[in-house]
């Protein structure tokens, strides 16, 4: 029963944690918005950002990988 | 209690990524392998791939060099070509003036000759016309005089030479 | 790869990455050839074809496989060139290394059946440790105390600066811990999502058209994430170089 308990507790807790996911689409999806927003203003200078657009993604996109490792370390190695 | 959320599968191992006995050896053979590329990459292929486009890139700049300079070439050629031809113009044009000059002055000399001779000419036929007109009007004084004459003896008057011969002047003379 | 057992959902997502020996089956030792070795192996060998095999005849009009070549040089030094400035470009076989070694691993990865080593935390971990310890050893070297300017933001108002102090050097702390598990992370994440496809697709029965239409669609984004997070990997090294070698700390 409390082996039960502990088990269904994880997935609550890894599902929680996929949500986190949700920021980090919400955040690379407003980087690259605003990047191609940006680049359609002035185009001639876009293809020296692209470099930055990229760090960019990386930085908002890790956080949410984060989140993803939490799940799965409660999936899975907890 | 891991061993209750996925104990019946046997198979599942939880996380590879976590199971700390494997990581000596992936670290080891992480590093064997970032040796071996590293020295590749440093002694073989990067020197010769930059090699590679440094030759290039003088071969192009060479070419690049020679066709400017085959380009001032034939522009060099073409201002000498023009320069040839904007001579032999001036050449021609003076050849021309020259020509057309003498052929004036022949032109002219022998148009002064032709008037001359047209004039002397034209004098002397006016002359020869004045002299046969004189003697038309001299030949028709005549005429009219002996018909006059015979016109009035045809009507039966007496002809008197001398009073036809000034009728018949005063007539042509009117 | 699918789980074709047919008796339920019995989805092992985590199997792939199973670390095990190449001969017989007893425990892993340090320098135990390995399912690591032969992957990494075959990356080293993917190198040796793609940068050295076909540059051989060193053509001035390159061929195709020589084309290949010249565009990763090229994509690379450039790369380093701009974000990690002049001084930057001696790092460049290092950095080239760390580009063949993910991208290659991420795309080899990509094979069915095959072992993905950069989907590995230990494999990313060191790689990042690698990039931390260059940059901070060689700021260090090239710059002495100076090195530790970068955490002193000037352009703030003085009130603010030791607050920023303390979150730059967090922030320079956690470099090496995001830089690796964005890389495992984004490998794990997306050939796990392919396995659990893969795994409703051997349960279905004739409606897994569905799950194998995902797999293809979710295959051809690997392929990017796995090109995109070379890129990713590559470029924050040149930026972190770039605080090393640079000139000032934008």
């Amino acid at each position: 029963m409390e082996g039960e308990l502990a088990l269904m507790g994880k997935y609550i807790g890894a599902g929680l944690a996929a949500i986190g996911l949700g920021g980090a689409g919400i955040g690379v999806g407003n980087i690259a918005g605003n990047f191609l927003a940006g680049a359609l203003r002035n185009p001639s200078a876009a293809p020296s950002q692209t470099a930055n657009l990229f760090v960019g993604i990386a930085f908002a996109e890790a956080l949410g990988i984060f989140s993803f490792l939490i799940a799965l370390l409660l999936m899975f190695a907890v | 209690m891991a061993t209750e959320a996925h104990g019946e599968a046997g198979a599942a191992v939880g996380m590879p990524q976590l199971d700390f006995s494997t990581w000596p050896n992936q670290i080891f053979w992480l590093l064997v392998t970032l040796v071996v590329i590293y020295l590749v990459l440093s002694k073989i292929a990067l020197p010769r791939i930059g090699a590679v486009l440094a030759d290039r890139k003088s071969t192009i700049t060479n070419d690049l060099a020679a066709a400017e300079e085959l380009k001032q070439k034939a522009v060099e050629a073409e201002k000498a070509y023009n320069d040839a031809l904007a001579n032999a113009r001036t050449e021609a044009a003076k050849i021309i003036a020259a020509a057309k000059a003498e052929i004036q002055k022949d032109l002219d000399a022998a148009t002064a000759k032709a008037d001359a001779e047209i004039a002397a000419k034209t004098a002397e036929s006016e002359k020869s016309i004045a002299a046969i007109r004189d003697g038309a009007a001299a030949a028709v004084a005549e005429v009219a005089r002996d018909t006059a004459a015979e016109l009035v003896t045809a009507l039966g008057g007496a002809a008197d030479a001398k009073s036809v011969s000034a009728a018949v002047t005063a007539r042509l003379k009117g | 790869m699918a789980t074709e057992e047919g008796s339920g959902l019995q989805i092992h997502p985590m199997d792939q990455f199973v670390v095990k020996p190449l001969f017989g089956d007893g425990p892993i030792q340090w320098y135990t050839p390995t399912n690591v070795t032969l992957w990494m192996g075959i990356a080293v060998l993917a190198v040796i074809a793609l940068l050295v095999l076909s540059t051989r005849r060193r053509a001035i009009v390159p061929s195709r496989g020589q084309s290949v070549a010249e565009l990763f040089y090229g994509f690379v030094h450039k790369m380093v060139e701009d974000v990690a400035g002049h001084e930057g470009v001696k790092f460049f076989p290092y950095v080239m290394t760390l580009f063949m070694f993910v991208f290659l691993s991420n795309m080899l990865g990509l094979i069915p059946m095959s072992f993905t080593t950069t989907s590995h935390i230990a494999v990313t971990v060191v790689l990042a440790m690698l990039v931390f310890l260059t940059v901070t050893l060689v700021g260090l070297y090239r710059k002495g105390l100076g090195f530790l300017a970068m955490f002193w933001v000037t352009s703030a108002p003085l009130a603010l600066r030791p607050v920023l102090a303390v979150i730059e050097v967090v922030s320079y702390f956690v470099r090496p811990v995001s830089h690796s598990v964005r890389l495992g992370g984004n490998l794990l994440a997306g050939h796990a999502v392919i396995k659990v496809f893969a795994g409703f697709a051997g349960a279905m029965g004739l409606a897994s058209v569905v799950p194998i239409a995902a797999i293809v669609a979710m295959y051809g984004l690997e392929v990017l994430v796995a090109a995109v997070q070379a890129y990713v990997f590559t470029i924050l090294t040149c930026v972190y170089l770039r605080d090393a070698v640079g000139e000032a700390h934008h």
